[in-house]
């Protein structure tokens, strides 16, 4: 859908090749595709203007100008400040303060509230907490009942709220009955609310009064357009707030509504929702979402969802391997274990720079990796060491011993090949830029 | 610029009152408009049997919905008017700056860049060739472009058929299941019978919202356990409503993000099934947007689209501050028309959609 920021700057730097150096207009005109790419991802129009602005200065700097590689150079400043707008570095939660810990989440109905209060009841488990959940949305029909299937789900006590109570009240009882269960964090999720509905809001700050929560957080959908910022700021100003989490992350929106948000509030970015799995909760790391909304993927968050999913020796292995080129059927397989460990096929490319967006438009059918691993079962220890030996007759043998068909088994041996060779040009992290950029030029 | 921008919340509460007062041509479109054709008015559309509803109570209903509508969209109208007013207050001749600002009131409402070029790409032709152009002028080329955007063919409603059978789909979070409550509600007000089918069986409760709604409203939902074939649902579902004679069938698909397969496969499946229980069902697949969503949007549409026939749009959150501009883009590119517009919680927070009164909310 959206052509890439760093596409659309090398075709614009592309004529200029070979011209030595450029001129104020060749940056001016980089910089009018920053602004297009910007406004594309949904970032607010004042804000781009003040962001272009601000790379307009330096870029107008000997950094570019004096540059042999314009085009990344001006990538680097906007991918630089982009970083510096989102908060160069991740912000915690904060937990301090006398236990139990009471944490507010507020936004629009269907930004993910209810969800992400479960998300991050479990997140919080996993890290040794003792976490409590609150739902306190007595307004949508059975949202209570959501967020306490939710609970059960991640193993976390929740308050038995009945829909008759007030909200304010809900959430002071929930909080004593926390501290009489021993809990250390209280997460309350409040109704959805429109930010100009002044008796909600007005709520939902009786609510903040009444618990004093350490954290107050705004749970935004990653696809909101330009009204992020009347949203925020007006969040901002009636209930004051402590943190975003952006959810719906795993689509193909850009997220540009974040650098709204947080340009208007100046609050941090904690969190990311990046898929319908209840663990599908992510720190939120500022210079990933920056590549991202210039559409340049997210190898770091693979790697590190590798790390926390797979077994860390494999995985060590894995990248050895990567590096040493050899990569086999063997090692496919394990790799289609682990992802179906890991998640969705399509979350774990999307995060591939480069690839992601392509690879959404190649129909996976997760019925189709058991497939491939009964087709891999299937061959001797020797085909799947060195496919080269499969010929027809091994390819017949496979196909009946796994259920499949001989141009199933052709397939498969194909992807392996495609992949391979994929792999190949990937060697190292510059090499992974390469092939990005290569990638992205042949597709 | 900026002072509209800081204006535009300090105004909307004051503001609000005087703006239906002073609304000049909204209450003459209403009376005078020589063909009023909003599309639900149910003379050939409906099954026979309905067909014979009283005009005079339709009229009053119609004024309801259309009240309903005008006050929703005051919010958004008196952002784009406060903005546009102060640009064709005086009928100067249109130079860069004005494009710019133009440029930026279109794009803050979610226009889509593509549309808004195209609706400013004349101007600025005028403007290059040194032809002068007047603001006005400017005014009704503009109003007449979004216009002929989002004019389009809009069958009737409910579909013709029995029972007819409409799927609503969307992104998580839109509001899908009050959509259809508030469908469900219009739809018995004027005399249909309807069954809501649950076909939401993956997220938490979603099965009990409907129900509660079902209960509020007054309709029946077909449902099975959480985590059910959503498709088996779907089954069941219209068999029910073939055995018991109903006129709609309102399936309440659950939430997928249009990127992920699966998900996408499945709908498919639902569709299919569909088609095998009632010929040619479903009728009609709505597309249901958010109007805080920003060009996401159209990927939306698009990759819905590409895995099942899309109809119709409807556009929910349309009370609050968000201009749903993203729907003109939506419209334009894929020819669907908006059927409904959602402008609150309440049941009867729906109006049907009307282009003509939705553009001159839009540019006083």
């Amino acid at each position: 859908m959206f052509e890439n920021l760093s596409d659309r700057l090398e075709g614009v730097f592309q004529k200029l090749r070979g011209k030595g150096k450029l001129t104020k207009e060749d940056v001016e005109r980089g910089l009018r595709e920053v602004r297009l790419a910007l406004l594309e991802a949904d970032v607010n129009y004042r804000v781009v203007k003040n962001f272009v602005e601000r790379v307009r200065e330096r870029a107008l700097g000997a950094e570019v100008l004096e540059s042999l590689t314009p085009a990344q150079q001006l990538i680097k400043i906007v991918h630089e400040e982009l970083i510096r707008t989102l908060g160069e570095t991740p912000a915690p939660l904060d937990l301090g303060g006398p236990r139990p810990v009471p944490l507010l989440l507020v936004g629009l109905q269907g930004s993910g509230k209810t969800t992400t209060a479960a998300k991050l009841a479990l997140f919080l488990r996993k890290k040794g907490h003792r976490p409590y959940l609150v739902p306190a949305d007595v307004y949508r029909p059975a949202a209570i009942d959501q967020l306490k299937t939710l609970a059960e789900k991640v193993g976390v006590p929740v308050y038995d709220t009945q829909p008759s109570e007030n909200p304010v009240d809900i959430a002071r009882k929930a909080l004593v009955e926390a501290k009489a269960q021993g809990r250390d964090v209280v997460i309350i999720d409040t109704a959805g609310r429109l930010h100009v509905d002044e008796a909600m809001m007005a709520e939902a700050a009786a609510i903040k009064e009444a618990v004093s929560p350490r954290e107050v957080l705004l749970v935004a959908d990653a696809m909101t357009g330009q009204d992020a910022v009347n949203m925020a700021r007006s969040f901002q100003e009636k209930v004051g707030l402590t943190g975003v989490i952006l959810t719906k992350v795993e689509g193909d929106a850009r997220g540009g509504a974040a650098l709204s948000i947080r340009e208007v509030t100046g609050v941090p970015i904690k969190f990311l929702g990046t898929g319908e799995k209840i663990d599908a909760l992510e720190v939120f790391y500022p210079d990933r979402l920056a590549s991202r909304i210039l559409g340049m993927g997210d190898v770091l968050t693979l790697i590190e969802k590798a790390q926390e999913t797979f077994d860390l020796k494999k995985a060590q292995e894995f990248r050895e391997k990567l590096r040493r080129q050899e990569f086999t059927l063997e090692d496919l397989r394990e790799q289609l274990r682990q992802v179906r460990k890991l998640g969705s096929l399509q979350e774990v490319f999307g995060m591939l720079p480069g690839i992601g967006k392509k690879i959404k438009q190649i129909p996976f059918d997760e019925k189709e990796i058991v497939r491939m691993e009964a087709i891999i079962n299937s061959m001797t220890r020797q085909e799947r060491l060195n496919p080269r030996i499969i010929n027809a007759s091994r390819k017949r043998r496979i196909a009946r011993g796994s259920g499949t068909t001989v141009q199933d088994v052709n397939r498969l041996l194909k992807s392996y090949e495609e992949m391979r060779k994929l792999l190949k040009k990937a060697r190292g992290a510059r090499g992974l830029e390469r092939l990005a950029q290569r990638l992205l030029r042949a597709i | 610029m900026l002072k509209w921008f800081r204006r535009k919340f300090k105004k909307k509460t004051e503001e609000t009152p005087s703006a239906e007062g002073t609304s000049p041509e909204t209450p003459v479109q209403e009376t005078s408009s020589p063909e009023p054709p909003p599309p639900e008015t149910p003379s050939l559309a409906t099954p026979v049997t309905e067909s014979v509803a009283p005009s005079a109570e339709e009229a009053a209903e119609e004024k309801k919905l259309w009240d309903r509508f005008k006050k929703g969209l005051t919010k958004t109208r008196e952002r784009l008017r406060e903005g546009l007013a102060e640009l064709f207050e005086v009928d100067r001749l249109v130079d860069q700056a004005f494009l710019e600002e133009l440029e930026e009131l279109l794009i803050t409402a979610d226009i889509g860049i593509e549309t808004v070029n195209r609706l400013l790409e004349p101007s600025r032709r005028k403007l290059l060739l040194g032809e002068p152009l007047k603001v006005s002028e400017l005014k009704r080329s503009l109003r007449e472009e979004i216009l002929r955007m989002l004019d389009l063919p809009t069958p009737p409603f409910p579909p013709e058929a029995s029972p007819a059978v409409v799927f609503f789909i969307g992104v998580n979070g839109v509001g899908k299941t009050t959509t259809l409550a508030k469908v469900a509600w219009h739809l018995k007000e004027r005399g249909f019978s309807v069954l809501a089918v649950a076909a939401d069986t993956f997220r938490a409760a979603a099965i009990e919202q409907l129900v509660t709604w079902g209960e509020r409203v007054g309709f029946e939902v077909i449902r099975q356990a959480q985590g059910a074939d959503p498709g088996a649902v779907v089954y069941q579902g219209l068999e029910a409503a073939k055995a018991r004679g109903v006129d709609v069938v309102l399936v309440d698909t659950a939430g997928r993000l249009h990127t992920k397969y699966n998900l996408m496969e499945e709908l498919k499946k639902m569709v299919r099934v569909a088609g095998k229980v009632v010929p040619e069902a479903p009728h009609e697949n709505i597309l249901v947007l958010d109007a805080t969503t920003g060009q996401n949007a159209v990927s939306q549409a698009k990759l819905f689209g590409q895995a099942v026939r899309l109809d119709s749009l409807i556009l929910t959150k349309m009370d609050g501050t968000a201009k749903g501009g993203i729907a003109i883009t939506v419209a334009h590119l894929f020819r669907l028309p908006i059927r409904f517009v959602g402008l609150g919680e309440k049941m009867e927070d729906l109006a049907p959609f009307e282009p003509r009164a939705f553009v001159q909310a839009l540019m006083p």
